[in-house]
């Protein structure tokens, strides 16, 4: 079987009160879901790796083929937890070793 | 080569001075080089120097920049006569087929923009991409909508605008992206609006040169032309000698 390509994203958060990774992860499938649909969604792959609420970072996993597809997502999201938010792509890496050295 | 990104569409009242530095400020650390605020009627020349000082304080160049919504092709050829030559970038909103047909073959005219969100009063079809493409005539496309709208307004305007593109690319009549937000929770990085430009069909390259290369080109070709030294296009004055 072919191995799946997968690229991590990671994502500064820009919003005045913090989201819990369920908030903020919710937020990112509803925009993706509101774009693309649920078949565009489920082709994603999307997953939270993890999220560090000092710094305001979260790091994403998603399928290659759908990245451009999370990118316009990600561009689109305007509120985390009913709260006004944006979200910015701070690196995109194929590697979690190679994305927290890009972040340092 | 880095690029130098672009977002020449930032609508704040420099009026207010509070919004509008911390919209700048924010725009030199999302990493935009050059940045312009539209001159509206109710502005001063007083303004546009504040507006300069702000600028140049944050390190970001400044581009002065004129919106209009002509009535007729009259009052369009009135307002490039009397703007042009105090304007780096001109840019005209049109709302009827006359307008957007006169704007598009006038080499003065820099942006073409089309805010109607109804596809019957959006004009950039083959005819008009044929025009623009002979004076280069830049389409602009604001990305607000795309963030404050939802449902089936959203779904109209991505359809539209995707026929756009696909219009303007055809007929290569460069793309400029710019954000057309006035809150800053709505400004996005440079490389995220140009994500956004995928939902309309531009590929990744394509995205970027709209958000950088094309409006920088537009910028640097105005600003040679305004210069003093400027006699024609690709003719300039070099030194001045003595007449004998």
């Amino acid at each position: 079987m072919k191995r799946v390509k997968r690229r991590y994203l990671a994502l500064q958060l820009d919003c005045e009160t913090l989201p819990t990774e369920r908030e903020f992860i919710d937020a990112v499938w509803a925009s993706v879901t509101k774009l693309y649909g649920e078949v565009g969604a489920s082709l994603t792959g999307l997953t939270l790796i993890g999220l560090d609420i000092e710094r305001k970072i979260a790091v994403i996993r998603v399928a290659l083929v759908a990245l451009n597809t999370v990118k316009a997502s990600l561009a689109a999201v305007t509120s985390l937890a009913n709260r006004a938010a944006s979200v910015h792509v701070l690196a995109v890496s194929g590697t979690l070793k190679a994305l927290y050295s890009n972040l340092k | 080569m880095t690029r130098a990104f672009a977002d020449l569409h930032l609508r704040v009242n420099p009026k207010d001075q509070k919004a509008t530095r911390e919209l700048i400020n924010r725009a030199a650390n999302f990493g935009y080089s050059l940045i312009s605020i539209p001159f509206t009627s109710g502005m001063h020349e007083d303004d546009l120097s504040k507006l300069k000082s702000i600028c140049a304080e944050a390190s970001v160049d400044f581009v002065s920049r004129a919106d209009f919504h002509p009535r007729s092709e009259n009052d369009l050829t009135h307002f490039l006569r009397k703007f042009r030559r105090r304007f780096e970038v001109i840019c005209i909103s049109c709302d009827n087929k006359e307008v957007a047909r006169q704007a598009a073959k006038d080499r003065r005219v820099d942006l073409l923009s089309f805010p109607s969100l109804d596809y019957h009063k959006r004009f950039f079809d083959r005819a008009e991409a044929e025009l623009a493409s002979g004076s280069l005539t830049a389409l602009e496309v604001d990305v607000k909508p795309l963030l404050v709208l939802e449902g089936p307004p959203r779904v109209r305007i991505i359809m539209s605008l995707r026929r756009e593109i696909k219009i303007a690319r055809e007929f290569k009549v460069p793309i400029v992206i710019s954000s057309g937000v006035g809150e800053q929770r709505f400004m996005r990085f440079p490389r995220d609006m140009a994500s956004l430009a995928y939902l309309f069909g531009l590929d990744e390259v394509s995205a970027l040169d709209a958000v950088s290369t094309n409006p920088e080109a537009i910028v640097k070709r105005n600003r040679e032309k305004l210069s003093s030294r400027f006699v024609a296009p690709g003719i300039s004055i070099v030194k001045e000698g003595k007449v004998l």
